[in-house]
């Protein structure tokens, strides 16, 4: 051993004397990576593409959102089509970044015990997700996902959605004054098939307005969670979507 | 006349200021809480403002308590020169890093079931897999595994620096407050309320909480190491130090939320989609590397050589080791998100930089193993060594998986499926609770003054039981994981899918019931390890003065 390398090796000993200058190292060493992974996805406009159509949730998808986190659902299902042959063949169009970015916060998931649902929106029905909800094996016999029967009897409480939606405009969310203040008339209005919904549409195009969990006396959980799934994936019009044009 | 000496009075009994502010504190965080428990959204809400406030209450009247019950002089920094350590609130932690692992594991027993057995569901609200989910990974990460670091590091601050550990109250604040936010955490998971986000699902109060906690850990943790009468610092102590600071720096930054009212658990993060996605894999793998790796590395380099009675490996590839690991792994975290809406060139550095990783991974498992040099017999006859080392094999087993997986090509086939959960368990079995364990193991005799644990034979027992349970788990997930991977992109002769997803799921059950049979067995081990440990505080033999000889170690150098 030269005693040129040895003396770099004892070098080390100012690390190991000076607990400050341990931990400055130690912060300087472990902020690197981070910053350059992170930072550039803020500036980088290749980030998230230019695409039509997607809006923020209306209050009941919001509603309906809150609830799909409140149980778990990403624990089994993801949120995110990967561009593989077989993903975009079973699923649907690979998911854009776009299609996230009012997302707080984002559901891709990281594992499919259950199907992906980033495209789930429209591909069944209201009363198959309705009954598959309350008891997954009467519709999908070796299905082993839990039972969530109590949602459909439960009665959705959404009187502080406006103030959700006033905190998501703080973090970058385009809710207009109008959105949030006629929160409650819109919720009220999507689930009402009789409703006069010109306003709502106009703020929330492609909205789905019906009765979803198939019980008009009560405005439930399960109406919320149905209205959520069934308008995921369904903004975004991919005939009309041009890849190329955010090549950059 | 003698006269009679002058009445010598006492030194008057004041309360430190800690005590002083800690009791403000606590009556104004009940006073808060009752308020909010008041006026609060929801009744779950209400519940965790009423935890709060009992605990702030409890708080109050156990500072009081103590205070009048203590002598005037707070304990002495040292005896007869020699350092006064602190060891009670480790003995705590200690006790309640065996309860949660008890516990954790049981959680996950029961939703390996659950997968096998669905209608094991019941129906009901908080017995739901999506619930419990992250009540076992919490409870397994960060309550077995948070207890195990805040005890063991304060354990080994003290013995490496020899000094008494910092504060008076402040440790057990640490202690007790990290548990108390685990209840929180947990019966929030319950009840619903979660902000949706894999190993960081506390919401705001709990994680503003956790964040006191942690600073005071710190602190603690720092000012021992400020204290030591040695001129270095262990190489256990830089572990331990890196794991504290960056969990913090990440705990910020992916729980930058907004609550929506102070009165509702609800809050909304401030990242969004893509970003969102990239600051939680950042943080969910660097949770991976500094809270499960880096820390359970500072126990890898304290209890082994000092069970072994061997020095470490290598003091310079101890030094390569920590800055390479500690760089690299903080670059990981995009390998989550391979193949997803993530800009490929994040992606490429993350499987990059994951590729590398595996370099010093191994450097850290030689270290480990080479420790062993000269003693390797004891491998045969001491069960916990035996422990440790399979620990450190287990290490270097994921830490070259891990690196193959992050590889896109693997990825594609790996990622969505239950190979991601083999691998995690050979990690989370083989690597931490066994290193813990065996520190767990080394510990109890050390804390209680006991000779050794009651019985090496159930150590032993405990071993094997535990082996066959993780053998059962990874290999099933392992045929699991592929079969799934290739179930999904299998196309017949005609050029359609092979199967409906229903089929892949299907094709799970009977890997699921080995899986959850594994689970089984490896809480069966912890069974046994628990009843060592109340048998060895209750009945084992005490030790003499002449089996406390030799208990130094050297500093890093």
């Amino acid at each position: 051993m030269s005693t040129k390398s040895a003396s770099l090796w004892a070098k080390h000993a100012i690390f190991e004397k000076h607990s400050s200058i341990l931990l400055l190292g130690v912060l300087l060493v472990i902020s690197i990576g981070g910053l350059v992974e992170i930072v550039p996805l803020f500036y980088l406009k290749s980030t998230i593409e230019t695409v039509e159509g997607v809006r923020p949730y209306s209050p009941l998808e919001l509603a309906g959102r809150k609830i799909y986190v409140r149980e778990g659902c990403y624990n089994c299902h993801s949120q995110m089509v990967r561009p593989l042959r077989d993903e975009v063949e079973r699923y649907g169009h690979y998911s854009l970044a776009a299609e996230s970015m009012y997302d707080h916060p984002f559901q891709w998931g990281s594992k499919r015990t259950g199907p992906d649902l980033a495209r789930v929106g429209g591909k069944y029905s209201d009363l198959w997700q309705a009954e598959h909800l309350a008891n997954p094996r009467a519709v999908v016999p070796a299905s082993i996902m839990p039972g969530y029967p109590w949602l459909a009897q439960t009665r959705l409480d959404a009187k502080h959605i406006a103030k959700d939606m006033k905190v998501l405009r703080l973090e970058g969310v385009p809710y207009t004054d109008e959105m949030i203040a006629s929160a409650q008339d819109d919720l009220a209005a999507q689930i009402n098939p009789d409703a006069d919904t010109d306003a709502l549409m106009k703020r929330y195009p492609k909205a789905q307005v019906r009765d979803f969990d198939g019980n008009p006396g009560l405005v439930s959980e399960a109406d919320a969670l149905i209205a959520y799934l069934q308008m995921l994936g369904t903004l975004v019009d991919f005939k009309l979507y041009d890849n190329k044009a955010n090549v950059r | 006349m003698p006269t009679a000496p002058a009445p010598t009075s006492l030194p008057r009994k004041s309360m430190t200021n800690g005590e002083m502010l800690l009791l403000v504190v606590f009556a104004l965080l009940a006073l808060l809480s009752i308020a909010v428990m008041a006026k609060a959204h929801t009744s779950a809400y209400g519940f965790h403002a009423f935890l709060f406030a009992a605990a702030s209450i409890a708080s109050v009247f156990a500072i009081g308590n103590r205070y009048m019950d203590r002598p005037a002089e707070l304990p002495p920094q040292t005896i007869n020169g020699l350092p006064n350590y602190n060891m009670a609130p480790v003995k705590v932690a200690t006790l309640l890093a065996v309860f949660w692992g008890i516990a954790g594991f049981l959680v996950g027993v029961v939703i390996a079931l659950q997968l096998a057995f669905p209608v094991l569901n019941l129906d009901l609200p908080w017995t739901a897999f999506g619930r419990l989910r992250p009540l076992h990974t919490s409870a397994v990460i960060f309550a077995f595994g948070g207890n195990v670091l805040i005890g063991t590091s304060f354990y080994v601050v003290q013995r490496t620096c020899h000094a008494r550990l910092a504060g008076d109250l402040a440790p057990w604040f640490v202690v007790l407050g990290y548990n108390f936010f685990i209840l929180v955490a947990g019966t929030g998971y319950l009840l619903g309320i979660t902000q949706g986000k894999e190993y960081a699902e506390p919401e705001w109060y709990s994680d503003l909480f956790l964040t006191v906690v942690w600073v005071t850990y710190f602190l603690v943790f720092l000012v021992t190491i400020l204290k030591r009468k040695e001129p270095h610092i262990y190489v256990a102590n830089w572990f331990y130090l890196a794991f504290i600071v960056t969990i913090a720096v990440l705990h910020l930054g992916n729980n930058a939320t907004v609550p929506v009212s102070l009165f509702s658990p609800q809050s909304y993060i401030v990242w969004s989609g893509v970003q969102d996605a990239m600051v939680q894999w950042w943080y969910g793998h660097n949770a991976v590397g500094f809270f499960l790796t880096a820390g359970f590395l500072a126990l890898m380099y304290y209890f082994i050589p000092k069970r072994a009675n061997r020095p470490v490996y290598s003091y310079r590839l101890s030094i390569v080791h920590f800055w390479a690991l500690i760089f690299l792994y903080i670059w990981a975290g995009p390998h989550h998100l391979h193949y997803t809406a993530l800009p490929d060139w994040a992606q490429t550095l993350g499987m990059t930089f994951s590729i590398m990783l595996w370099m010093p991974s191994w450097g850290g498992m030689i270290n480990g193993l080479m420790t062993l040099s000269g003693a390797w017999d004891k491998l045969r006859t001491d069960p916990v060594i035996r422990m440790m080392v399979v620990s450190v094999a287990f290490y270097g087993m994921s830490t070259f998986e891990g690196p193959m997986m992050s590889v896109k090509a693997v990825n594609s086939l790996s990622h969505y499926t239950e190979w991601t959960i083999g691998h995690v368990h050979s990690g989370a079995l083989g690597w931490v609770a066994y290193i813990s364990f065996g520190a767990i193991y080394c510990l109890v005799p050390w804390l209680w003054h006991k000779k050794e644990m009651y019985s090496l034979k159930a150590i032993n027992w405990h071993f094997w039981i535990s082996t066959l349970g993780i053998v059962l788990y990874i290999s099933s997930m392992w045929v699991a994981g592929i079969l799934q991977g290739l179930m999904w992109r299998a196309y017949t002769s005609l050029g359609f899918l092979e199967y409906s997803f229903i089929e892949t799921v299907e094709a799970m059950h009977p890997l699921y019931v080995i899986r959850a049979l594994g689970g089984i067995l490896f809480l069966a081990g912890a069974l046994i390890m628990a009843w060592n440990v109340v048998m060895t505080i209750r009945k084992a033999e005490p030790e003499t003065a002449a089996n406390t000889a030799g208990l130094t170690l050297a500093p890093a150098e």
